[in-house]
């Protein structure tokens, strides 16, 4: 059920992501916190990732990179054949606003902004027109599914309602990859399986998505499980089965579906 | 970023956060407010000491009796009985350099016309007093010297004795009684207005000063002499004159003081410009405190909102957001509450200066100085507290915004 994962050969020109030999070291003091010890991963358009790892084991440091917040201390890091560690501040800022989506766990949107304000916000900051803008925050909203919610406030709205929102914020600029940083690490799991679907589906879709996750239930909806220890990638493995959201939902039930499913 | 997108951005920001952006905008307005306020109080006050420094004639000069204070300040009027009726006339006499001349004294009291009552000052002049104050007359005439040296008991009224006396009819020609005596009226003065000082002029009657001294004050000596120079230029050789003769005249000791005191308007407008400046120094003091006092508050309010500001630079930034898009941002928002806070402001502090004007009956100048100190100074202030922690934040990585705490 679970293969070794086969880097693929088929061309450079096919990978997405070229990580060599990445290397990430914090400062503290007198102290150097090693959090990424030397990762080299290749990931394809259309692949469905997810990174699990012991707590501390460097998933957050890498996705960080991955998505231009952060720059490795060492090693590159190539994004649809642009070598990222050479690009100034600017061109990176470009980077996360036209290719990379990015969902936090803590959701990360601006408090007292309506979720469509917040979907909008991505366009602001490229060549999109006032129209243009429009339109697409609201075809996002749409697709997460929250479009009677659209002019509610992120303190109006539930954890998962808040998630799609953020889902919606990171697609709204069509992204190449969508990075999420444990997104279903605050919601319950109904409502996990349901954020699963949506990126199953923007996955179907086209869109690379890595996610990161503690729950190898959650796992089990992505193609492909990278696990991470002390900074270095332990076991890259593919999924040839991997769970359908949708069909999955339908097995659980509505109300305490923490308890019950555990059962 | 278009510019129209960050206008936009700013507008929804400070919208999003109105309390905040009240409440900075609050400190720009008190210190612009107050600064306003107080300057236009003490520029008031110094025009209008000025003015009325102005409006006591050209070429004036006084005699008071009583050697001058240290501090430049007399004693007070009557403490000494060294100025005569004789001096008066002596000086008229003698020095070539008087053209006008007026003694005065004082009495107060109550003045019953018909069934109507008013208690005024009565100030007992020359007849030349009015050529000295160039205060015209409005209807009747002024007493002459004859009814000066005959002590006539006749008198010429401020406007707003005539008009509480006599509300209907003209007062010329009329009996007036001042403490039982009865007065002729025999003119109107012009109406001259309030003083520096907020007192009415036109509350007074003027009467020969030989009349007042026999009839009213029984005080012999007089209070004071108005003296006119026969040019501005010739008020330092009157003043030498008028000098030389009263010390002869008092018998004074080559060594010894002056037993009576010469103003001229540059003493007086040295004395009140002395009194005005302290005015201006305690206003400028109160100003400047609230202006910082503003100052800290937009400060305080600005670095209080960094924490949950920076969260949201980091958030912006994850987005696509560049440095200098989060910049101009917070450069507009910064501005925008500034330039409202700073208006209203203007508006409040213009606003505060004529209620003070017309409630405390003080006369206030709004300067485009304290206009433009007000304003620039808090708005520099707003700019820099509002700008100076975006840039700080901006400059981070923006996984370092994000997790600001
Ligand atoms: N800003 C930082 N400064 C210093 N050390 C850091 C910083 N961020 C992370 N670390 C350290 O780097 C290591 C990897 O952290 P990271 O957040 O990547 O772990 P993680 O795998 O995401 O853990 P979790 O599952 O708990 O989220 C940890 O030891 C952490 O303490
Ligand atoms: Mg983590």
């Amino acid at each position: 059920m679970i293969a070794e994962h086969q880097s693929e050969p088929a061309g450079d020109g096919g990978s997405l992501i070229q990580i060599e030999h990445l290397v990430k070291t914090y400062q503290l003091g007198e102290f150097e916190v090693h959090a990424l010890r030397g990762v080299s991963v290749r990931v394809s358009k259309g692949e469905f990732v997810a990174i699990m790892g012991a707590s501390g084991s460097g998933k957050s440091t890498f996705m960080n990179i991955l998505g231009c917040l952060d720059k490795p201390t060492k090693g590159s890091y190539v994004l649809e054949g642009i070598d990222v560690g050479k690009l100034s501040r600017d061109e990176l800022a470009a980077i996360r606003n036209k290719k990379i989506g990015f969902v936090f766990q803590g959701f990360n949107l601006l408090s007292r902004t309506t979720a469509f304000e917040n979907v909008e916000l991505p366009l602001f900051y490229g060549p999109a027109s006032n129209k243009e803008r429009k339109a697409k925050a609201i075809e996002a909203i749409e697709r997460v599914g929250l479009g009677e919610r659209i002019h509610h406030y992120p303190n109006q709205l539930s954890g998962g309602q808040q998630q799609r929102v953020a889902i919606a914020r990171a697609l709204v600029n069509d992204p190449s990859i969508i990075l999420a940083d444990e997104p279903t690490g605050n919601l319950d799991s109904r409502t996990s399986v349901e954020v699963m679907g949506i990126f199953q589906e923007l996955n179907n879709n086209g869109i690379t998505v890595i996610l990161v996750t503690h729950e190898p239930d959650i796992a089990d909806f992505a193609k492909r499980h990278i696990v991470f220890r002390d900074g270095k990638i332990r076991t890259d493995r593919t999924n040839t089965s991997p769970k359908v959201a949708s069909e999955a939902i339908k097995e659980m039930p509505l109300i305490g579906a923490d308890e019950e499913e555990a059962a | 970023m278009k510019i129209f997108n960050i206008l936009l951005s700013a507008f929804r920001a400070l919208q999003r956060n109105k309390m905040r952006s009240f409440l900075t905008m609050l400190g720009i307005i008190i210190g612009v407010g107050a600064v306003i306020a107080m300057l236009a109080i003490g520029q008031g006050a110094e025009y209008s000491v000025k003015e009325q420094i102005a409006a006591l004639g050209t070429n004036v000069l006084m005699v008071f009796p009583g050697a001058q204070q240290q501090a430049g300040v007399r004693t007070a009027a009557g403490s000494a009985t060294t100025l005569t009726e004789d001096d008066a006339l002596a000086i008229a006499r003698e020095c070539p350099a008087v053209q006008y001349i007026s003694p005065g004294a004082f009495a107060g009291g109550q003045v019953i016309a018909g069934n109507l009552n008013w208690s005024t000052a009565i100030q007992g002049v020359g007849s030349d007093y009015l050529e000295i104050r160039q205060w015209p007359i409005e209807y009747g005439d002024f007493f002459t010297d004859q009814d000066v040296k005959a002590a006539a008991k006749v008198c010429i009224l401020g406007k707003t004795v005539a008009d509480n006396l006599f509300p209907e009819s003209s007062p010329v020609e009329q009996t007036i009684r001042i403490r039982n005596v009865p007065f002729k009226v025999v003119g109107v003065l012009t109406r001259k207005g309030q003083n520096a000082m907020g007192q009415d002029q036109d509350d007074i009657i003027i009467a020969p000063y030989t009349t007042v001294i026999r009839r009213l004050s029984h005080w012999p000596n007089l209070r004071f002499v108005l003296i006119s120079a026969t040019s501005l230029r010739d008020m330092p050789v009157a003043q030498k004159q008028i000098t030389d003769l009263l010390r002869m005249r008092h018998k004074i000791q080559a060594f010894d003081a002056d037993d009576f005191t010469i103003r001229n308007q540059t003493d007086l407008a040295a004395t009140a410009t002395a009194t005005t400046d302290i005015l201006t120094i305690l206003l400028a003091s109160i100003a400047s405190v609230s202006l910082l006092v503003g100052g800290i508050g937009i400060m305080n309010i600005m670095l209080v909102s960094v924490t949950e500001r920076t969260r949201e630079i980091g958030i912006r930034m994850s987005i696509g957001a560049r440095s200098r898009d989060i910049l101009t941002q917070f450069l507009i928002e910064a501005l925008v509450l500034s330039l409202l806070g700073g208006i209203v402001g203007i508006i409040l502090g213009i606003a505060g200066s004529s209620i003070i004007s017309s409630i405390a009956k003080w006369p206030t100048i709004v300067t485009a100085f304290s206009i433009i100190l007000s304003f620039g100074f808090s708005i520099a202030i707003g700019i820099f507290f509002g700008f100076y922690p975006a840039r700080k934040a901006a400059m981070l990585n923006p996984i370092d915004a994000l997790r600001y705490e």
